[in-house]
């Protein structure tokens, strides 16, 4: 029988009554606070295995520096059987930024969980794999965080990005005109002016 | 100078004469199964290759011919798109979307707007003229991002005509994008709240006339492959997924479908018209590359088929909402009207104002789901954006499809899963 998103998300709150906070409704869309993210396994199991959300679509972090709880977790839940959508978050703390991997309950959390290792600085417990994924391995910073500027930090990684990118107003512009490439390329211009 | 350790040549070669005996004794029977060397060489296949999809790398195992295990490895075009989306306006935005899946740039461009749009809640409030028009160009975008899929596919095959003929056609699409936004590739035609402009005089008779020389196009195609005794031989068997596996691993539109995944979320979970229009969601059963090469040869017979009853029943009026704060309002009014011409300045200068909370809207892309999350503090620009990749999904399979497959099945096993790294790497 099929059942509606807001349906769903009553019998999550019925059944974790004291660490779930009420559903909210925006969009047509139901999301679900974990408020302890140390029973994150637990709520993830139970999602998957009684409420049939047999799909992580996806899952994702905010990183909210002004915060206390800085970092959000969020995973989007997709029921085949029952064609809905749900989403669950939670939040951590920045001291350490650590949570149980969900990857051993859907395989496909296994990369998601890389990525936001490697651009937000989570660490995943009991995680099979985790390195960096979208960064090279040796990268020290998170790029995602809020903290990390646009036009990217100087690294020693050999000859790539090892400098700060031009911005002048907006991300890489090249300068107009009838000049070669060469010369309007951002790179290419000396470091004497501001950037 | 090192020195040579004849011991273990010696007892390699030992080993491979063992083998070769193996060999003539199994030479009658079925099961010409070698014993393992024991040795194993790595290689790495890529990032520039051409059969890698744009800028892919493999780390691979090899025990002779065999994988042991594959390993692969991105982020070598990795641009920072989420990043920046933080760092620009909603609108500011459109052209990015374009080089996501960069075979289908308008598909990217739909489905960013459309999340946008979720967001401010004007979903019910676009035109039906937009909406068509939207959908015909997803479906032209697909059709062109099919092209390709089976052209590359074949190449990486040996089947290099295949491209030729695909390729044919996919300028023919690509004059009509021309016509219709100015840019052949990077369209950035839709725009929040509606289209940045109208559809040229006569377009739709255009999209009509192509649809009837494509499906000889397709024909033809498939005189190429569909029964060709090589391409069964490489693309049967090969990277099977069962559905249970392509559903945890989140595998999404054709290589879902493939694996007998019976879900379209153009059908599914409507967005668009495209529950007022009649279509098939062809599915398969066995879930290999064959299948999904047919799969792809079967949607865009299907999208024609959308694409005919879209241009019948494209109606008159306005393409774009009512609300100036969302989208530009027409060059006449702006000139002419206090009201309009703040609003004018306004959408300039800051941008759409949206108001806080989190949407995630998912679209049928060509290679599979593409959904944005965002979630907005309120204001010009977004507080983040997540793009949900379908490329990035398809290539996290590639460790499980070809374990103890030959090193000639990976080019069939990419081909076939129809990858895009713009996307994947962001």
């Amino acid at each position: 029988m099929k059942k509606n998103a807001e349906d769903l998300a009553l019998r999550l709150k019925a059944d974790f009554p004291n660490i779930i906070s009420d559903p909210i409704e925006f969009r047509g869309e139901y999301t679900c606070e974990l408020l302890d993210p140390a029973r994150l396994y637990e709520v993830a199991k139970y999602l998957r295995d009684k409420l049939d959300f047999d799909f992580l679509k996806d899952s994702t972090c905010i990183d909210e520096p002004d915060q206390e709880k800085r970092f959000t977790l969020v995973y989007e839940l997709y029921s085949y059987q029952h064609r809905v959508q749900m989403r669950l978050k939670t939040r951590i703390f920045a001291k350490k930024p650590q949570i149980s991997s969900l990857s051993d309950l859907w395989e496909s959390a296994n990369w998601q969980e890389r990525e936001i290792y490697d651009l937000m600085g989570i660490q995943f417990e009991n995680h099979p794999d985790l390195r960096r994924i979208l960064m090279w391995d040796g990268y020290q910073y998170h790029p995602l965080r809020k903290d990390f500027p646009l036009e990217g930090k100087a690294t020693q990684c050999g000859n790539i990005f090892t400098e700060v990118a031009p911005l002048e107003g907006g991300p890489f512009v090249t300068l107009p005109g009838n000049t070669d490439t060469g010369k309007r390329e951002p790179r290419s211009r000396s470091t004497d002016s501001k950037f | 100078m090192p020195e040579f350790k004849y011991l273990e040549f010696d007892e390699n070669a030992a080993k491979a004469e063992k083998n070769a005996a193996k060999i003539k004794d199994v030479s009658n029977t079925n099961s010409p199964v070698l014993e393992s060397l024991g040795e194993t060489m790595f290689l790495s296949m890529g990032p520039s290759h051409p059969s890698m999809h744009g800028v892919l790398r493999f780390m691979t195992e090899l025990d002779g011919e065999t994988i042991v295990k594959i390993t692969p490895d991105i982020g070598y075009l990795h641009r920072g798109d989420e990043k920046i989306a933080e760092n620009v306006t909603w609108h500011q935005f459109i052209p990015y979307t374009d080089r996501l899946d960069y075979l289908a740039p308008v598909a990217n461009n739909v489905a960013y707007v459309m999340a946008v749009e979720k967001l401010l809640g004007i979903t019910d409030q676009i035109p039906e003229r937009t909406q068509f028009i939207r959908v015909i160009c997803c479906e032209l975008a697909r059709i062109s991002s099919h092209l390709v899929g089976i052209g590359c596919f074949g190449m990486d095959l040996g089947a290099l005509t295949v491209f030729l003929h695909a390729y044919n056609e996919r300028e023919k699409i690509f004059n009509l994008f021309e016509s219709l936004s100015g840019a052949r590739f990077t369209t950035s035609y839709p725009r929040i709240g509606g289209l940045s402009r109208d559809l040229p005089e006569g377009w739709l008779g255009e999209v009509d006339k192509f649809c009837d020389t494509f499906l000889k196009a397709v024909d033809d195609l498939e005189l190429f492959l569909t029964r060709n005794r090589i391409w069964l031989d490489r693309t049967e068997g090969i990277g099977v997924i069962t559905k249970k596996q392509a559903i945890s691993w989140g595998l999404t539109g054709i290589n879902l479908r493939a694996s007998g995944g019976n879900f379209d979320l153009r059908r599914d979970n409507p967005y668009l018209v495209y529950n007022r229009l009649n279509f098939d969601v062809p599915v398969g059963t066995v879930g290999d590359c064959y299948e999904r090469y047919l799969l792809r040869i079967l949607e865009m017979r299907e999208s024609v088929n959308i694409l005919r009853q879209c241009t019948k029943l494209v109606p008159n009026g306005p393409i774009n909402i009512e609300d100036s704060k969302i989208i530009l309002p027409p060059k006449k009014r702006a000139m002419t009207r206090m009201e309009d011409l703040i609003h004018h300045f306004m959408l300039a200068t800051e941008g759409i104002t949206a108001p806080p909370g989190e949407v995630y809207f998912g679209a049928e892309n060509p290679k599979g789901e593409l959904g944005f999350y965002i979630y907005s503090k309120g204001g010009g620009t977004p507080y983040r954006l997540k793009i949900r990749p379908p490329s990035f999904v398809s290539i996290s399979v590639m460790p499980l499809l070809l374990k103890g497959a030959m090193i000639s099945d990976v080019p069939a096993v990419i081909g076939s899963l129809d990858i895009v790294m713009g996307e994947c790497d962001r």
